[in-house]
């Protein structure tokens, strides 16, 4: 007998069914009959937070640290509209979410109604598909589809707009089960034929290098390890994009370490001189090609991407397999392994040797002198007081986000939550509360800087009242550090509204809320102030005075080759071609 | 350090336009896209091209299995091949999109368009026009002392070349529905 009961309590059936026990969120008008179901149950756990773009990043670092969709529930109109950049941020990063939005009443659409906004014509363009429901009958299985939508394939959010009068009504609830098969199901063993090829090429590459992406991470744990077994058993050396880190340890022997405009010397130059690229699961970002027309000018280029869109969008493919990297890396590890398991042992010993000669360019040593702490000091000192811990990872936007991927090493994928493709400064506080939410008992850190952290500076209402203990690492340089090194190199130094004026004393900041607040300004305190971090149960501002004028290297300047870094000690002056001035 | 003296102006070309690995020459192409026809699935393909950057030279759509609420939109479009592949990539992601077909590649297809062309005239003018509204094999759907209303069918460039010879003669209106069109043969 199918269960009939009001489309309010549909959406918390759906959300049970599909596995959902966080949902993050905000209420208001055209909610409130939902709200009033997520009242009645205990199942699910509902996270009130401050703000709704912290919602959606939160429901972003619980998916990224998980692998499960992460949820968020709005109201209509400002509720939607303070979603969009969440969205957009989980699109470019293939983030699966699913955010379900109140709508005003299906007879009030198009009268400019209290709280009314086009929430699906909004969100169009920044989700990967979306729905406004206008019968109830359809609800329940359009919910169960927008979950299909949301982790299958390359995954992305999702967005279903709920009118408040098909909350109210009631129609027969479509269980998971009995919900249509939907039509989206994208391909996901790569074509046998092209992977035969990169078998060849991988016999006799001279001078071969895995490139990998995010799609690594999507695909799940076993993807992971597939790619560590074929870095093992090839012993080619391997790099990665921001999204990418943690897919293969930081501590393996062929690891290079990040690649792209702020990536270690020996993976770009890696890269410029490589002669097999085998990019598995990236999608040639242009943070990572730099200058198109001179990107590792001799290399023949394989790409696995299963989104047939990122194949020669950017960078022609020379053996192009569209497909889920687990089920390629498997059917590529299978067929290498029954030819005999060759590689071209003589050549790539050279090259790994070549490889180790870059290594020892130690592109990001830095020397920690004075009485003021240099980010790059404080970030290697977390690393070593931290990566024994259970611990993840999440950033904001910028220079302290660039020195994180460069100084942390991630063991694990999931690990790490940054925002790489949209670039959303304050996402990280509120991706942190998410990823604590899903790992209660973990140590959750979000490296920050004070500008970013102070976009969403709000959540920290959300920490407090459900007890998470995310601690908040702002890394301090009274600046907009991007923003006044890219003004340093390129603009004369005129350092047009890129310093923090007027900033909140952090310390009391944190008691105002009920956190605790430690500043640290002295390196020699720094030890003891990250361990008293650590160790507090509760959540943590700590506001690590650093540096204000420190750049971050190495760095390609924008319109520049991979092998054309500038380094730390080198000189920057007019680094940057008027070419390479228009590229953001 | 200094400033780096960037001439205004001087630079037209972003980081987008440095493409040196993919063909410059531009191309046009038909598609066929087969969608669900449910709210927005046009905004859908629509947004895909402003937001993209990409061209549309005609574009018709019509329900074509109401049973299966099933769509055509046919979209002519130009762009260098790479461009092409792209567009073709990005609407299959779309989630409503069934079917993607070029039909500039996949074989010889027939292309049709319709057009109304109201031209008003007298005397001479009037004469001529409805002589090579003959030439052109149009239809006469309306009719005053001083006006004609052409029905015509046929490629764009048909459409182009009668449009151009009316305009001399007295073009008042033009409305003209996109191209249709449908792979030849079996």
């Amino acid at each position: 007998m199918t269960r009939q009961m009001t489309g309010a309590k549909m959406v918390v059936q759906a959300l049970k069914d599909q596995g959902v026990e966080v949902v993050f969120g905000y209420p208001g008008g055209a909610m409130l009959p939902i709200y009033d179901e997520v009242f009645q149950q205990s199942d699910i756990q509902h996270i009130l937070v401050r703000h709704e773009q912290g919602a959606v990043h939160a429901a972003e670092g619980y998916a990224r640290s998980t692998g499960k969709p992460g949820v968020v529930l709005v109201t209509s109109g400002p509720g939607a509209t303070n979603a969009v950049t969440g969205l957009t941020d989980a699109l470019l990063d293939s983030i699966p979410i699913v955010v379900l939005t109140g709508q005003v009443p299906t007879f009030m659409i198009g009268t400019d109604a209290f709280q009314e906004a086009d929430t699906v014509g909004i969100t169009r363009p920044c989700t990967k598909h979306n729905w406004l429901v206008k019968d109830t009958a359809k609800l329940s299985a359009t919910l169960h589809e927008a979950f299909h939508v949301a982790v299958t394939g390359r995954p992305g959010p999702v967005l279903v707009d709920i009118p408040k009068d098909v909350q109210f009504a009631t129609a027969a609830y479509t269980p998971k089960q009995k919900a249509r098969i939907s039509r989206y199901q994208p391909q996901v063993k790569g074509d046998l034929e092209s992977i035969t090829e990169l078998v060849a090429a991988i016999e006799t590459a001279k001078r071969p290098l895995f490139y990998t992406g995010g799609g690594v991470i999507n695909s799940g744990p076993a993807a992971s390890q597939l790619l560590r077994e074929l870095v093992e058993a090839t012993g080619f050396p391997i790099t990665s994009t921001l999204m990418g880190l943690g897919a293969y340890p930081a501590s393996g022997k062929s690891w290079l370490g990040m690649l792209g405009m702020h990536g270690l010397y020996e993976a770009n130059m890696a890269m410029h001189d490589c002669d097999l690229m085998i990019n598995v699961g990236a999608r040639f970002d242009d943070r990572i090609t730099g200058r198109l027309d001179a990107f590792s000018p001799g290399s023949k280029k394989a790409h696995i991407d299963i989104d047939p869109s990122s194949i020669n969008k950017v960078i022609k493919a020379d053996i192009p397999i569209v497909g889920d990297i687990a089920h390629v890396l498997e059917d590529l590890l299978k067929v290498w392994k029954s030819r005999g398991r060759k590689i071209n042992t003589e050549a790539v010993a050279k090259w790994n040797a070549r490889v180790d000669e870059w290594r020892k360019v130690d592109c990001l040593s830095f020397k920690q002198e004075g009485p003021t702490i240099k980010p790059q000091y404080a970030l290697s000192r977390l690393e070593a007081l931290t990566k024994e811990h259970d611990r993840y990872i999440t950033t904001e936007v910028g220079q302290h986000q660039m020195w994180a991927a460069q100084y942390l090493g991630f063991e694990d994928p999931n690990r790490w939550m940054t925002s790489g493709g949209l670039g959303t400064m304050g996402y990280g506080f509120p991706a942190s509360i998410g990823v604590q939410m899903a790992h209660r008992d973990a140590l959750v850190i979000n490296v920050a800087g004070e500008a970013s952290w102070m976009m969403n500076m709000q959540e920290m209402g959300t920490a407090i009242q459900f007890n998470l203990p995310v601690k908040q690492f702002i890394l301090n340089n009274e600046r907009l550090g991007m923003v006044r090194q890219w003004q340093e190199l390129l603009h004369g130094e005129r350092y047009s509204q890129s310093w923090s004026e007027a900033l909140p004393d952090f310390v009391k900041l944190a008691e105002a809320f009920g956190a605790k607040g430690i500043r640290c300004s002295d390196p020699a305190d720094l030890d003891d102030a990250i361990m008293e971090m650590i160790k507090y149960d509760g959540p943590v501002i700590f506001d690590c005075m650093v540096e204000k004028h420190e750049n971050c290297f190495p760095m390609i300047p924008s319109g520049e080759p991979h092998n054309k870094m500038l380094m730390g000690d080198a000189s920057t002056k007019d680094a940057i071609g008027s070419k390479g001035a228009v590229m953001v | 350090m200094s400033a780096l003296n960037i001439k205004k102006g001087a630079n037209k070309h972003s980081a987008y336009n440095l493409r040196p690995t993919f063909s410059d020459v531009e191309e046009r192409h038909t598609l066929a896209v087969l969608v669900d026809n449910e709210a927005g699935v046009l905004a859908r393909v629509i947004g895909l091209f402003s937001g993209r950057g990409y061209n549309i030279d005609s574009l018709t759509v019509a329900e074509i299995d109401y049973e299966g609420h099933m769509s055509r939109i046919t979209i002519v479009t130009t762009g260098t091949p790479q461009v092409i592949e792209q567009i073709k990539a990005q609407l299959g992601r779309i989630i409503p999109v069934h079917e993607v077909h070029d039909l500039t590649v996949e074989g010889r297809a027939v292309e049709r368009e319709l057009a109304l062309i109201k031209v008003i005239c007298t005397g001479d003018k009037r004469v001529e026009a409805l002589r090579l509204a003959d030439i052109f094999r149009t239809n006469v759907v309306d009719s005053t002392l001083d006006s004609f209303t052409f029905e015509i069918t046929g490629t764009s460039e048909k459409i182009d070349a009668f449009t151009d010879l009316m305009r001399p003669l007295g073009l008042s209106d033009l409305a003209r529905t996109g191209v249709a069109a449908l792979p030849r043969g079996t």
